[in-house]
């Protein structure tokens, strides 16, 4: 500090010297030093200049990128749902039918919204994922399935824990608004229980037999025998099923989907007697993958034979089946037909038939509407011409169904 | 006592067989044929690569067919495109595979959309009222070459990861793909320059990624809404738009049908161009930097018939 001031106060006293000294003799050499000064500010005014137009200009480019940035990537949900991540997939699905004609062996009302269906489904921990389906009808609110699946088992093997539409056949394994009717075939509600089929608390394994030809799966499944078809009383007697399902591709739009079932437990509607139930079923696919979203085709049988042991007295024999058919001509219209024969399983002797033909239309993926004309001819001698009217629709997010 | 006894019988017979041994090569599933491709880039011969959905499908549709399931049982690994593409047909994949290793959150589950460019991600409410929106941005990310750059790059870290033995051959894999790429990329970008800022029409928003990166300007879709099936006011709409801003092009998936982009064009003298929107979507796009040869190549033949430049 003190050096610097003394040479501070040296220079100003020199100065003060010198100026009066050369100021006569020097005013042409000061008009030019002052002109300099003048250049210099003017060039420092216009660097300043310069300065802040680039700064404000890279400023304002900054501010472009900050908002054409791509936000952050979320790994799953919107960012400003944040906290809905974990949430469950949610999802309500409405099932409205309306019926018109005569028949007196039904007592399905004119109008009713049948069903509604309510599903939550997620990934538990890295072991496991839970889907729940509430099922909401006239006759009132129950779980129509509940279950956990362990996705992460040793040996190939898949553990489902909880109640579940057991896996007899096809159409015992689809919801209400993945069939392609509006109804449930006469093979169904006659032999294993209609619109709730075969549906229980129990536990299922399955596995994936490795073969170089085909896709082979086997189930097996143990049930609590509380269902439409079984009924136990004791923790001793249960309901087992079993399925083998084998599935091929022909080629890459078309495929065969073929399965043997069994199940076998004690009777719901003879107790004290055995019901045992066993199913075929066959699926043929077409959907030629360039033009997957316009056409489509699914032709479907599946036989049942149920026998039912009296303890004291003649074993009832019933079998039925039905044929199904249903293509898609257009991205939104379907057309199908079913044909329907099966018997009674409490009288083998009586028989019922039937057939519909329907048109679907779906305006797009989570709505449709059906019309569907059915034809019964009950074993009493009665006929029954019905015109079926379906709205089927959803809200929220479903998890995709399996094929 | 009895029934514990069914059960082990049970349990044993399905068990049955004994655990495949471990094959050399990392098994590797992808859901579309471009990621697939990406990985055989960088990948080469220490993996084996099988596609579920092909290039001419539309991969929002596709049906979760049991033989994909038995893919899926075998991977090391499973690539997938993410951003709600494959919603309506993997997860019942993922779970019917009997897979721990490919299950979301496990190291054999990898979203190939985690570092790239994502456009359209819905800033305010969606409904389905607007179609099929997807909340996560435009699934169609991998029609931009640096986007392929970035899933090449995410997949080769995966690669090492699995692998670390062959980190050095992924390195020098991913590379020379890199090298291979850019040069190819100055190509498109030299022949599609003069075409800048040309408006066009588009079936379906699979192309704002390509677009975006090619400097073209797509001023409506056929489709009134994504996902919905054209309509008629829409496209009277569209014609007159057309006429009225001069645009000739009109870029369909091999997906769709063409009867209403075919009347359009004749209806604004314009002119209807098929487009691989995937690897596979055309039997010339065997890979990922032919796939934009070819749709560069269609691309540039048509605007300069319709510019004369």
């Amino acid at each position: 500090m003190q050096p610097n001031r003394l040479v501070q106060v040296c220079v100003i006293s020199a100065c003060l010297v010198a100026v009066p000294v050369m100021t006569s003799a020097q005013t042409a050499d000061s008009r030019a030093l002052r002109q300099e000064i003048d250049q210099l500010r003017a060039d420092f005014e216009m660097l300043r200049q310069q300065y802040g137009d680039r700064l404000s200009a890279l400023e304002a480019r900054l501010a472009a990128l900050k908002d054409a940035a791509p936000a952050p990537l979320p790994v799953s949900g919107v960012s400003a749902n944040s906290s809905k991540v974990f949430n469950p997939d949610m999802s309500v699905i409405g099932n409205f039918v309306g019926v018109a004609g005569r028949n007196p062996m039904s007592d399905q009302p004119s109008l009713s919204l049948t069903e509604v269906e309510a599903a939550f489904q997620a990934v538990v921990d890295p072991y496991a994922r839970a889907d729940f389906f509430l099922s909401a009808s006239p006759e009132g609110l129950e779980v129509e399935e509940g279950y956990i699946t362990f996705t992460s088992l040793p040996a190939g093997l898949l553990l489902k824990a909880g109640k579940m539409r057991a896996q007899f056949g096809k159409v015992n394994t689809m919801h209400t608004h993945i069939l392609p009717w509006a109804d449930r075939p006469l093979v169904s509600q006659n032999l294993f229980g209609g619109e709730e089929g075969l549906t229980d608390a129990g536990l299922s394994v399955s596995r994936l037999i490795p073969n170089s030809f085909m896709f082979i799966d086997a189930v097996g499944e143990v049930y609590r025998g509380d269902s439409a078809v079984f009924h136990s009383e004791a923790r001793s007697k249960l309901n087992y099923v079993g399925r083998l399902r084998g599935y091929r591709d022909l080629t890459e739009g078309t495929n065969v989907d073929l399965g043997v079932s069994y199940a076998r437990g004690p009777s719901a509607a003879l107790p004290g007697s055995g019901t045992r139930l066993t199913g075929v079923d066959a699926t043929f696919r077409y959907r030629p993958l360039r033009r997957a979203i316009y056409r489509q085709f699914v032709g479907r049988t599946e036989f049942v034979w149920s026998r039912q042991d009296v303890p004291a007295g003649a074993q009832q024999n019933a079998s039925g089946f039905y044929a199904s058919a249903d293509y898609q001509f257009a991205r939104r219209w379907f057309i199908g037909a079913r044909g329907d024969r099966s018997g009674r399983a409490l009288d083998s002797a009586l028989h019922d038939s039937g057939g519909s033909i329907s048109l679907t239309f779906r305006p797009s993926e989570f709505g449709l509407i059906r019309g569907q004309y059915r034809h019964t001819r009950y074993a009493e001698g009665i006929d029954a011409n019905e015109l079926l009217l379906q709205l089927s629709f959803s809200i929220g997010a479903h998890g995709a169904h399996t094929f | 006592m009895r029934l514990s006894i069914r059960l082990m019988l049970f349990a044993a017979a399905l068990v049955g067989v004994a655990a495949r041994p471990a094959a050399a090569a990392v098994s590797v599933v992808a859901t579309t044929e471009d990621l697939a491709s990406l990985a055989r880039e960088v990948g080469g011969d220490r993996i084996t690569v099988v596609a579920l959905a092909k290039g001419y499908q539309d991969p929002h549709f596709v049906d979760p067919k049991p033989s994909f399931i038995l893919a899926v049982s075998r991977a090391d690994l499973l690539i997938v495109v993410g951003r709600e593409l494959e919603l309506g047909w993997l997860p019942p994949l993922v779970t019917s595979g009997r897979n721990a290793k490919i299950q979301p959150g496990a190291n054999g589950y990898l979203d190939a959309s985690a570092n790239v460019r994502i456009l359209e991600i819905p800033t305010a409410q969606i409904t389905r009222a607007m179609g099929d929106v997807h909340s996560q941005g435009n699934p169609h990310y991998w029609l931009d070459p640096g986007n392929g750059r970035r899933i090449a790059q995410t997949i080769k870290d995966k690669l090492i990861q699995l692998s670390p033995a062959d980190r050095a051959y992924f390195d020098q894999r991913y590379a020379d793909f890199d090298k291979r790429l850019a040069a190819a990329e100055s190509r498109w970008d030299s022949t599609m320059a003069p075409y800048k800022g040309t408006k066009i029409v588009t079936y379906h928003r699979s192309w704002p990624n390509f677009m975006e990166r090619f400097g073209l300007n797509v001023i409506g879709y056929v489709e009134p809404k994504p996902g919905i099936p054209p309509t008629t006011s829409h496209t009277v709409d569209l014609i007159d738009e057309m006429k009225r801003q001069g645009v000739k092009l009109i870029i369909v998936e091999p997906y769709f049908d063409l009867k209403t982009p075919q009347a359009i064009a004749k209806q604004v003298g314009g002119e209807v161009l098929v487009l691989a929107p995937s690897v596979g979507g055309t039997k010339e796009a065997t890979d990922y930097i032919r796939l934009f040869d070819y749709d560069v190549n269609v691309v540039v033949a048509a605007l300069k018939k319709a510019t004369g430049k």
